[in-house]
């Protein structure tokens, strides 16, 4: 077995051995349920669809995901298995891989747990699932991008609730980035180039694009580029932290 | 074989090992000694990969640590300070974590798996999880993780510390058991440990080798290597006459028991003038001694040397 593998496994007993994994699957479902037929008009707006059900992800993620990575690396680094964990013949981009695979399988778990509300609106109506795979798809990937973001930040500190704190604030900035308010903030201030550019950024822009169910390569890139570049970005860290 | 070669690290302007050389060679327990703060984990972390060296190089097995890690890390079996392990893990899946993550393969695992548990006795904790464990047993599925891929180099950072003294005589057992074809480097402020286990010792302070050598050669460093101490309970021993001796530079009587240490001129032996002595003079002797030297005295010497000065 690769060590990527004994990572991952290990990572994903440790969730389930605590209630954390437990209470985390409940909430992520009740909110997902809540938000979609209460915020979200599931019913008034009168459409087979699961449009409101997606639109509710970011901002679940926003909480949830932190409060899965938090431990990730801060955990290792207080309680000195770190030491153990680098003296083993794996390099810090297979542990790095390891860990991140466990926490976005687990999101993948959450989100495939919520195929009760793909069953109600198929009773409801006939919506196009397509577009419904398509918005799975969507989020599952921006679930990615939090998570490799989440365990760029959480091998930054020893201190778990720092990670957390530090995931928030830097995926609320990339789900904010490319609303219309923020951009007409900044449309002033900085070069029309600069507002594009930061709407690119922008995690809702691609993850809207894609559960439109319109699979343009860009979008997928961006998601694509941005986990990898939050994970290299962590392996980054954990080696000058043993540097410096 | 460990070897390294002017190993230094630094965390800002504080030098935590400075330009430290050893060499342990295959069946050789080597002692890295000196009080808290010395630079001993440090120079144990950055020899196991976890640190990055400021300067110069260490090699396990020929391997050096920051060109090849994985084939040095492979060789070595580690032991941290204070055994960490995760907690939430019961030991059989702990010791099963670390057996994939060194690809044992199914086979070589189980035997080396059912070989280390038994070795350290595990079998009753096998499906307990480790944070319920005491802290012996803990240290224990520390070493169980070390040895457990039978690495030729090992190197284990205190691994006695905390444990009573019974669990003290198991591990140095298993210790000693194992030296036989392999090179072991440990960690220790304990001085009783280095006659227990070591075949050589380092000593370190502020981060500077002061010295590597065998217990014995330290030993000899001491002033008490070569004098003679005895009890003699009631009589009024003449200081004087064993004064008169040639060979004797000094002597000590203890305020507290009254026992006496006569102790020689330099390259002198006394035992037998001392003897001679007391049988002359008739003094009934209850017991007689002679200091093969004090490595706790010798440490302290070695230890509290001003920083920079040479030893």
């Amino acid at each position: 077995m690769s060590p990527v593998n004994a990572v991952m496994r290990r990572e994903l007993r440790s969730f389930f051995v605590t209630p954390m994994a437990w209470v985390f699957l409940v909430i992520f479902l009740v909110l997902a349920g809540i938000l979609t037929f209460y915020a979200g008009d599931f019913y008034e707006r009168g459409q087979a669809d699961l449009q409101p059900f997606f639109a509710m992800h970011p901002w679940l993620y926003l909480i949830l995901v932190p409060a899965v990575t938090m431990r990730m690396w801060a955990e290792e680094a207080k309680g000195g298995t770190l030491e153990l964990l680098l003296s083993l013949p794996v390099t810090l981009w297979q542990a790095m891989l390891g860990k991140f695979l466990a926490a976005w399988l687990f999101m993948g778990l959450a989100l495939a747990l919520t195929f009760p509300i793909w069953l109600t609106v198929n009773y409801l109506g006939s919506p196009d699932n397509g577009v419904i795979l398509a918005g799975y798809l969507a989020s599952w990937l921006m679930a990615g991008s939090f998570v490799a973001i989440g365990a760029c930040l959480s091998a930054l500190t020893r201190s778990q609730v720092v990670a957390f704190v530090l995931t928030a604030v830097v995926c609320v900035l990339l789900i904010l980035a490319g609303q219309p308010q923020v951009l007409d903030f900044f449309s002033g201030a900085l070069p029309r180039r600069l507002i594009n550019a930061l709407a690119y950024l922008s995690m809702l822009r691609h993850f809207e694009a894609i559960a439109r169910g319109v699979l343009d390569l860009r979008d997928l890139a961006y998601f694509l580029l941005s986990t990898l570049g939050w994970l290299l970005a962590g392996v980054l860290l954990l080696e000058l932290k043993r540097v410096r | 074989m460990i070897e390294t070669e002017r190993l230094t690290r630094r965390y800002g302007n504080l030098t935590a090992v400075d330009a430290l050389s050893i060499r342990a060679e295959p069946g050789q327990v080597l002692g890295l000694l000196g009080p808290n703060g010395a630079g001993k984990s440090t120079a144990m972390r950055m020899i196991a990969g976890f640190l990055a060296p400021s300067e110069g190089t260490a090699r396990v097995c020929g391997h050096d640590v920051q060109r090849e890690p994985l084939a040095a890390r492979r060789a070595l079996g580690y032991l941290p300070e204070g055994a960490p392990s995760y907690g939430e893990m019961t030991v059989r899946e702990f010791l099963v974590f670390i057996a994939r993550m060194r690809k044992l393969g199914a086979d070589v695992g189980r035997r080396r798996f059912d070989e280390v548990v038994g070795r350290l006795q595990l079998e009753d904790v096998l499906e307990a999880s480790i944070d319920t464990l005491s802290k012996g047993l803990r240290r224990r599925v520390g070493l169980a993780q070390a040895i457990l891929h039978n690495p030729p180099v090992l190197m284990l950072d205190e691994p006695t510390d905390g444990l009573d003294p019974n669990q003290k005589h198991t591990v140095r057992q298993l210790i000693d058991a194992m030296a036989r074809e392999r090179t072991i480097l440990i960690s220790t402020h304990l001085l009783e440990e280095v006659h227990a286990l070591c075949n050589r010792v380092v000593i370190l302070a502020h981060g500077r080798l002061q010295a590597d050598a065998t217990p014995a050669e330290l030993e000899a460093r001491s002033r008490y290597h070569g004098a003679v101490s005895f009890s003699a309970p009631g009589s009024g021993v003449s200081q004087e006459m064993l004064g008169r001796l040639p060979q004797v530079s000094a002597i000590e009587v203890d305020p507290l028991d009254g026992r006496i240490t006569v102790f020689p001129k330099p390259g002198a032996r006394i035992l037998e003038p001392v003897e001679q002595l007391l049988r002359e003079q008739g003094l009934e002797v209850s017991e007689i001694q002679l200091e093969r030297g004090r490595l706790d005295e010798v440490f302290r010497q070695i230890t509290t040397a001003q920083p920079g000065a040479d030893a």
